[in-house]
């Protein structure tokens, strides 16, 4: 069973001129389930960026403007300005839509510098701790272990209250509560292939651990490390607004979107739409992430594609 | 089996001793006085000397360091500032509740994941799998407060089904549990999905097959106990997720348990309450893992025999 | 190795074949298309006879097993066309279902590599005795009674401790031989072993054969070996298939096809194996590459790597057919038996 596939190289199929045409066709709907799951998922998180750099100023968002004539309306109210909110107001009279875009910015700067931080740190600790193994792979794994036994959310609630509220601290938390993840992956992608012909190759013509790591492993790793970190931009910012849920997040005045849904639960059975929108809004982004990073499994690891 | 239990022990020991010591660590963090955050500002500078004594904060770090990690050993953080009771007693009020609503959401993540997993495996890349994909995919992209909020609006505020808040009656349990349970519900279903397809890839499953046994019998005991195995392992490292999906289960539902405690600690900067949350919760996904671990010994003869 | 020749030949003309496979033609979709497995592939075999299918590894003869076995990858690969005629019904027009029925009673299988192909977490002697409390509803007592039986039959020494240890614990051998003894349970009268040696030692190897040749003589039952080793199977087939691109390109009894192949291939295959008689000559590889199933070379699929190949080898797909001046039961797939070979 196991050699009966050969290796699944698209070229074009000499059949019957029947099963040419199917087999043209599946391989054309099966190439493009995967474009599509790669490109649009891409255009949605595009889309939240302009969206988070853009709408905030031509909305003229002020985060300390109150405008009590407006307060709590609900989505498509015309406001005292003219102007129409067509996702509603919040408490003290903010335009939801505005917000919840200065919230995207907020959201989206976090997880990126988060994903920096703990990708850089966490693909260093785990190329090292591949390449070297022995005691330098016991030790940092080790700490990864501890690092684990801490749920990654307490750890950055515990960081977050000894660090107090700012963006800073955000990012610095998340990148300590999620560095571990990156160490993981790239450290069982070095081990499989540190016994590959090129890198053995490599190591025979007396290559130096810097230049073995940074010339052989690190390319070799970037696929998984990759599809790792479209994953974790959607924990992250996942994680981001559960912590300004819970008040040890962004501080008071930067909306992100977990503060606002929060500042909307005071307001549930008036105005449903502050709590609710936000939250979709955020889903959206992370499913666009998820989608992205299953997608990005499946094109670069065959072996599990139509499976 | 015996030295397999005795490494997995060590391990345990070795990651709380590395958990308890991150707290210490983090909690020293702090760049204002400790004692001074506890007393407020307003105190004088007598009392902020006996409470520094009290707190033997007075004494170099190393001896500090054992007195912390002796008295955590016997279960003393000392008192909590703000309701002049031992922090540990402040816990054991909560624990239970909070024990309560994880044991209910796991063995309802349990029971809707896994017949919905094995559904999606067993029909892969048809409509129910499909759906069953879409649909973890998105509840793992939603923020667990924000399904809670969005459950409370519509069961409690608009239908008043249930009740919205505290621990009164039993009804109280159900919405923090399926609060609690839906994210896991996801992840878990994404496993046993894919684990369940990864095994009815292997060359046992073909045999079963050329046993002639019902595809029914091939699943049911062959694939499950073999798909089993890695899912557990992974429910066990996930448990984390849930003990801080709890946190904030708790705070959306003011639910009395360890994790609104733990918020309600760093609002008022009960720094004696954050530490013993932090490491009871610590201990207890020690423990599940520990648990878990050695289920897997016992679910998979290779570990058990090894060494 | 002549005498069981001989003797196939009487029977030859008295009972009817075992299994007959009739054109089977097996397609699988995959995402870069569907790929033809199997193309008209035919073959029979008789009770006590032992056929081996020979072929690289993509040409097809794992497939021919699935196929039989109704073993075919759900729901990429299925059997588009042709028969497998067994116990006068055609199984290939069956649902799975029902021909599953026939796989361990009529028709076991053992596979290539034992150690995946046992189930990790249970006993050996559970999974042994597994096909008869499932299949023969005995009870759990009675069942591992018989699989100890079977154990110490396929030679695992200590088998009465043994029964209860799993499948790690065991060497490569004693793992396929617990495969064997699982396959002959409930005595089925065709056993498919798919590269049965492939895995093992070669030490082990014989050893494995000689129990399976064993088995055979004291069963009467028939034989498919399949192998890409064309030395693993000369001294216990008595006829072959060889394949090529999910094709038969040439059958016969092993010994005409070994001394007279009519076929470039399986020519090829027998002057690349280094063997006694050729001491000090050099081996001729056969050039080129097995050819991707997605995309077979038209006419003869083997004309991109065939020496001999010419026009009409380009354009025509050449039938299985006696070459003029071969045996009787000698058949080839090639255009130009008798002027090259």
């Amino acid at each position: 069973m196991t050699a009966a596939l050969p290796p699944m190289i698209t070229t074009t199929p000499i059949a019957t001129p029947t099963t040419a045409t199917q087999t043209m066709q599946r391989a054309r709907r099966a190439r493009r389930g995967v474009k599509i799951r790669i490109t649009v998922p891409i255009i949605i998180i595009g889309l939240y960026v302009i969206g988070a750099i853009t709408v905030p100023v031509i909305y003229g968002f002020d985060p300390l403007r109150t405008e009590l004539v407006d307060r709590l309306k609900p989505p498509g109210t015309t406001l005292s300005n003219g102007s129409i909110a067509f996702l509603g107001t919040d408490q003290i009279g903010q335009d939801l839509f505005a917000q919840m875009m200065m919230g995207a910015r907020v959201s989206l700067a976090v997880g990126a510098s988060t994903l920096i931080f703990a990708g850089l740190a966490g693909v260093t600790v785990g190329l090292l701790a591949g390449h070297f193994g022995g005691w330098m792979d016991t030790v940092l794994m080790r700490i990864a272990d501890v690092q684990l036994a801490f749920p990654a959310i307490l750890l950055a609630i515990l960081l977050a209250s000894v660090l107090g509220q700012g963006l800073t601290n955000i990012i610095i938390v998340l990148s300590i509560a999620n560095w571990v993840v990156f160490a993981r992956v790239t450290r069982s992608q070095v081990l499989a292939l540190k016994n590959r012909e090129f890198v053995e190759a490599g190591r025979a013509l007396g290559a130096g651990h810097f230049h073995l790591i940074v010339r052989t492993l690190l390319p070799g790793c970037v696929a998984p490390i990759l599809v790792v970190a479209t994953v974790e931009f959607g924990h992250v910012i996942l994680a981001e607004a559960a912590l300004s849920f819970l008040g040890v997040g962004v501080p008071i005045g930067v909306p992100s979107l977990g503060s606002t849904i929060q500042a909307g639960t005071a307001y549930l059975t008036s105005a449903w739409w502050i709590s609710t929108l936000p939250g979709i809004a955020l889903a959206g982004l992370v499913l666009a992430t998820g989608v992205l990073g299953d997608a990005l499994r499946d094109f670069y690891d065959p072996t599990l594609r139509g499976a | 089996m015996l030295g397999f239990v005795a490494r997995r022990l060590l391990l345990a020991v070795f990651v709380l001793w590395g958990a308890v010591t991150v707290v210490f660590v983090v909690v020293r963090l702090v760049p204002a006085d400790p004692a001074l955050l506890m007393a407020g500002e307003t105190a004088t500078p007598e009392q902020l000397a006996a409470l520094r004594a009290e707190m033997g904060l007075d004494q170099p770090l190393i001896a500090q360091y054992l007195q912390y990690v002796g008295n955590t050993l016997t279960g003393d953080f000392g008192r909590s500032y703000t309701q002049f009771v031992p922090a540990m007693d402040l816990i054991a009020q909560v624990l239970p509740n909070t024990a309560l609503l994880a044991l209910l959401a796991c063995l309802l993540a349990v029971g809707v994941s896994f017949p919905l997993g094995l559904l999606a495996a067993l029909r892969v890349n048809r409509f129910s799998d499909r759906a069953v994909t879409t649909l973890s995919l998105t509840t793992q992209s939603l923020p667990g407060f924000w399904i809670g909020i969005v459950l409370m609006l519509v069961f409690s505020r608009q239908l008043g089904w249930l009740p919205s808040a505290g621990l009164d009656s039993p009804q109280s349990l159900i919405l923090p549990t399926i609060t609690l349970a839906l994210p896991f519900i996801a992840i878990l279903t994404r496993m046993v999905r894919s684990g369940l397809i990864e095994v009815m890839g292997e060359g046992y499953i073909t045999t079963a097959r050329s046993k002639g046994l019902s595809e029914r019998t091939v699943i049911f005991p062959h694939a499950i106990r073999n798909a089993l195995i890695p899912v557990v392992t992974l429910v066990g490292l996930e448990f984390g997720t849930l003990l801080g999906g709890a946190v904030i289960t708790e705070t959306v539902f003011s639910f009395p348990g360890i994790g609104r405690l733990l918020v309600f600690s760093i609002g008022v900067r009960d720094y004696a309450t954050v530490q013993a949350c932090v490491v009871v919760i610590a201990v207890a996904f020690v423990l599940v893992n520990l648990f878990v671990d050695l289920l897997y010994g016992f679910l998979d003869p290779r570990v058990r025999n090894s060494r | 190795m002549t005498e069981p020749a001989t003797a196939r030949v009487d029977s030859l003309e008295g009972d009817p074949p075992l299994l007959r496979v009739e054109g089977l033609e097996v397609e699988f979709s995959t995402s870069a298309g569907v790929l033809r497995a199997l193309d008209g592939v035919s073959f029979e075999v008789r009770a006590g006879e032992t056929l081996a299918i020979l072929g690289e590894s993509g040409s097809g003869k794992s497939v021919t097993a699935q196929a039989v076995m109704a073993l075919l990858p759900q729901p990429a690969g299925s059997i588009v066309g042709g028969r497998i005629w067994y116990g006068g019904r055609d199984i290939a027009a069956e649902p799975v279902k029902q021909v599953r029925k026939l796989c361990a009673t009529e028709i076991a299988m053992i596979f290539q590599d034992p150690l995946s192909s046992l189930n990790p977490v249970f006993r050996v002697g559970d999974q042994v005795a597994e096909p008869f409390r499932r299949r023969r509803g005995m009870d759990k007592r009675q069942a591992l009674g018989k699989a100890l039986e079977l154990l110490k039959r396929v030679g695992i020494p200590n088998a009465e401790t043994r029964i209860r240890d799993y499948p790690h614990q065991f060497s490569g051998g004693q793992r396929q031989r617990i495969m064997i003894a699982m396959a002959i349970a409930l005595k089925p009268r065709l056993l498919i072993a798919d590269e049965p040696t492939t895995a093992l030692d070669v030490t082990v190897q014989a050893q494995i054969m000689d129990l399976l040749a064993d088995l055979q003589a004291e069963t009467g039952m028939g034989l498919i070996l399949i192998s890409h080793d064309l030395g693993v199977v000369a001294d216990v087939a008595q006829r072959a298939a060889i394949m090529y691109a999910g094709r038969v390109v040439e059958t016969g009894s092993i010994r005409e096809i070994y001394d007279h192949p009519a076929h470039p291939y399986p020519k090829g295959l027998l002057e690349s194996i280094p063997s006694e008689g050729a001491r000090g000559q050099r081996l001729t590889p056969i050039s080129g590459s097995p050819p991707n199933l997605l995309a077979v070379p038209s006419g003869c699929p083997f004309h991109p790597r065939c020496e001999f190949a010419i026009d009409v080898c380009r354009t025509d797909v050449p039938m299985l057919r006696r070459p003029e001046g071969w045996e009787a039961g000698h058949e080839a797939a090639c255009h130009r038996s008798e002027e090259v070979l």
